[in-house]
């Protein structure tokens, strides 16, 4: 059989990693490199424009999809933390150039190589099954809205979670339901957004988990600012790329 | 037309901390998906039939006015009278005119969600016309002195026990009666006005180009009764219902069923194609059919032209994590929910509906469940571009984000101000986020750019 070539991704880190999370892009470098690939970080990058696309503000959200293009064009894969991004740059960006197909064109083989981390171990590395978490912490997953319904991934994370923690890992009940974060949603409606976050808090203390993870930080700093203002303070809300380095590592953090 | 201006922020508050409400409008809500996810699995091509029921969709609403003239020439021709309406005004006073000239002073109603869009009832009752509603869930909203909360379950808001209290005080019935036994209250009140009303009014869930006909779904039976009892009979469709072929209706019905109520059909069926015939024993004297368009022809112009394909099953509002959140008063629209945010706008004025667009989280689901595919979030998100007025700041801050030098400060910026809980530009935002949260964390150390930094050099 051939040795495959080293595959080379470029991190796209996102906005809220940038500014909030260090601790998942880090994981997200980690864990890729231990399966052998090389990652690279432009640090041109910006945000991917969810904030102006889905408040109608179009305009904008073109000059961020032509920069993002910008950057990210000539990189082999671009994987980034969140499937919301994703779901932006794959399902979002082309579709903002009706009318310029040279460049809807350049957008659609854009979106065919941006992935997720967990979406890209599991489609593209082809990754198995990884070996158990070091320290298991009761943990309970939210399978948010855009990784469902946005990038269609289903059971992977699960999957993964499984193998990492065996009886450790708890379902979320009603675990398709939104979370109520939605972006502009949040603090234009936060009484509705607030209440949706308090369901699925529920849930979550239903299973009696200790940790939450999401492949979406921004659903996870809405509910984590939630279960502060509910006094809920010992949950940790994680990137599950942040539990894989901690079992490909074989230590926690 | 209602005098309030529509304020969904404001309603969504008061409706989120109606906990009696929101119990009630998620267990049947509840109930409905469940049901509908069962017949979904129970049907094996159920994915061809969407398929198919959004291709043929495309086509009808690619030429609405050709199916709305067919529909209307074999209509006159089973011996019906059409009567086009172009908005809701017109639609009443052909209504109004309708009665008057046979001098109909009573009717009984079909649910149906056209006559909620033009106020049938209000401008019937206001020319002297009394009109009581036969659908249990419309009896209860009538005698609550209400309008629907949900375009398929108009009582969804309200448990056994409020309906028993309800009945208690305007009919006089026992205490906290069952379900069963509110039935037949409902039945007892309502047989008497069946058998003396002039007139008989009901929506139409498909009308049929190629027959004339108007096919009603129902599980109460109360429809069968509405269409041969009363001398007069009234039919108010939207254009937007009108299907090509006889042949195209069984598919259609599949499809309504289940989403609607998790059924392969409905209890009742009706097919009403003109009036009584010399010789038939049953059936009115005369039927009339308004076809209305209130917008309609304009949005079928328009980029949102599928919304004009929805069946009105409501699975969009049952599986729509913001309707279970609040209800579907909190709207204050005739059609709520994700449909309604879509529909609302379109008919009533954006302007008006402004909030509609935005009072979504764009999870999806809608879209998953819609039985003809319309493409729910895609049209919120699109709408919001028609509404929204982008704020300056924001207009800046994608200047600035799309500076790779700028953004970098800002999120050093961010980071600082969040840990410090310096609020700065940020203080209408975090004002509101912090209803119901405290302001996001920043992990302590380093940042990931710094750390790269630091790595790759050591490297
Ligand atoms: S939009 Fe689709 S799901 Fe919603 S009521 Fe109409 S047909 Fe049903």
């Amino acid at each position: 059989m051939n040795m495959p070539t080293t595959r080379r991704v470029s991190l796209f880190l996102t906005c809220g990693a940038d500014a909030l999370y260090p601790s998942v892009g880090r994981a997200s470098v980690r864990v890729l490199e231990s399966y052998g690939v090389d990652v690279d970080f432009p640090e041109e990058q910006t945000c991917c424009g969810q904030p102006w696309l889905n408040t109608g503000d179009a305009k904008s959200a073109r000059i961020m999809a032509l920069h993002f293009l910008k950057v990210f064009e000539r990189s082999e894969a671009i994987v980034a933390p969140s499937s919301s991004c994703v779901d932006t740059v794959r399902n979002r960006y082309w579709p903002l150039f009706k009318g310029e197909p040279k460049l809807q064109d350049r957008f659609r083989k854009l979106a065919s190589k941006t992935y997720e981390i967990c979406e890209y171990m599991h489609r593209i590395l082809d990754i198995p099954g990884l070996p158990p978490h070091p320290e298991p912490a009761r943990t309970t997953y939210h399978s948010s809205c855009r990784t469902l319904r946005g990038i269609g991934l289903r059971g992977v994370a699960e999957n993964y979670l499984k193998q990492m923690l065996g009886d450790h890992f708890v379902p979320l009940p009603d675990a398709d339901a939104c979370c109520g974060f939605g972006g502009s949603f949040s603090v234009k409606f936060p009484e509705v957004s607030g209440k949706m976050m308090e369901d699925k808090l529920g849930n979550i203390v239903l299973t009696g988990a200790s940790t939450v993870a999401a492949l979406d930080m921004s659903c996870l700093t809405h509910l984590s600012a939630g279960a502060r203002r509910q006094n809920l303070g010992r949950l940790r809300f994680v990137h599950l790329a942040e539990l894989m380095m901690e079992a490909l590592e074989g230590k926690t953090r | 037309m209602s005098p309030i201006v529509p304020n969904f922020r404001k309603a969504s508050r008061e409706a989120v901390r109606n906990s009696q409400v929101i119990a009630a409008v998620r267990k049947t809500a509840n109930l409905l998906s469940g049901m509908m996810a069962l017949a979904v699995a129970n049907t094996p091509d159920f994915e061809a039939l969407r398929n198919y029921g959004r291709t043929r969709k495309l086509e009808i609403s690619g030429d609405l006015e050709k199916y709305a003239q067919s529909f209307a020439a074999n209509a006159q021709a089973a011996g019906a009278v059409v009567h086009r309406a172009k908005d809701a005004a017109e639609a009443a006073r052909l209504a109004i005119k309708i009665a008057a000239d046979n001098g109909a002073k009573t009717a009984v109603k079909g649910k149906s969600m056209t006559a909620e869009e033009v106020e049938l009832n209000e401008a019937l009752e206001a020319a002297g016309v009394t009109v009581t509603e036969t659908d249990l869930g419309e009896f209860i909203i009538q005698l609550a002195n209400e309008k629907p909360s949900h375009i398929m379950a108009p009582a969804i808001h309200r448990s056994r026990a409020q309906v028993a209290e309800l009945f208690t005080d305007r009919l006089g019935t026992p205490p906290d009666l069952s379900v069963e036994a509110l039935v037949a209250a409902a039945r007892k009140e309502l047989r008497e006005k069946f058998l003396a009303a002039d007139m008989g009014i009901t929506g139409g869930n498909f009308a049929i180009a190629d027959t004339g006909a108007i096919v009603l779904l129902s599980n109460e039976g109360n429809i069968r009764m509405a269409t041969t009892l009363p001398r007069i009979q009234l039919a108010v469709v939207g254009i937007d219902k009108i299907i090509p072929e006889m042949a195209d209706m069984p598919k259609f019905l599949a499809l309504l069923a289940r989403s609607a109520a998790g059924q392969t059909i409905s209890s009742y069926l009706s097919i009403v194609t003109g009036p009584r015939r010399a010789g038939e024993e049953e059936g009115p004297e005369q039927l009339h059919i308004i076809l209305l368009d209130n917008g309609r022809s304009r949005i079928a112009k328009g980029p949102y032209r599928e919304i004009l394909h929805c069946l009105h099953c409501g699975a969009c509002l049952s599986h729509c994590p913001v309707y279970r959140a609040v209800g579907g008063h909190a709207y204050q629209a005739v059609y709520p929910g994700p449909m309604g945010s879509v529909l609302s706008p379109l008919i009533s004025g954006l302007e008006i509906y402004a909030d509609l667009p935005n009072a979504c989280t764009l999870c999806g689901r809608c879209a998953e469940v819609c039985p003809v595919c319309v493409p729910l979030p895609d049209y919120l998100r699109d709408l919001r571009s028609d509404v929204n007025k982008p704020p300056l700041m924001m207009k800046m801050a994608a200047f600035g984000a799309h500076t790779p030098s700028l953004y970098r400060l800002g999120m050093i910026a961010m980071r600082q101000m969040l840990k410090k809980g310096v609020k700065g530009l940020m203080a209408p935002a975090l004002k509101e986020w912090t209803v119901c949260r405290e302001p996001p964390e920043p992990q302590a150390g380093e940042s990931f750019r710094d750390w790269w930094k630091t790595r790759s050099h050591g490297q």
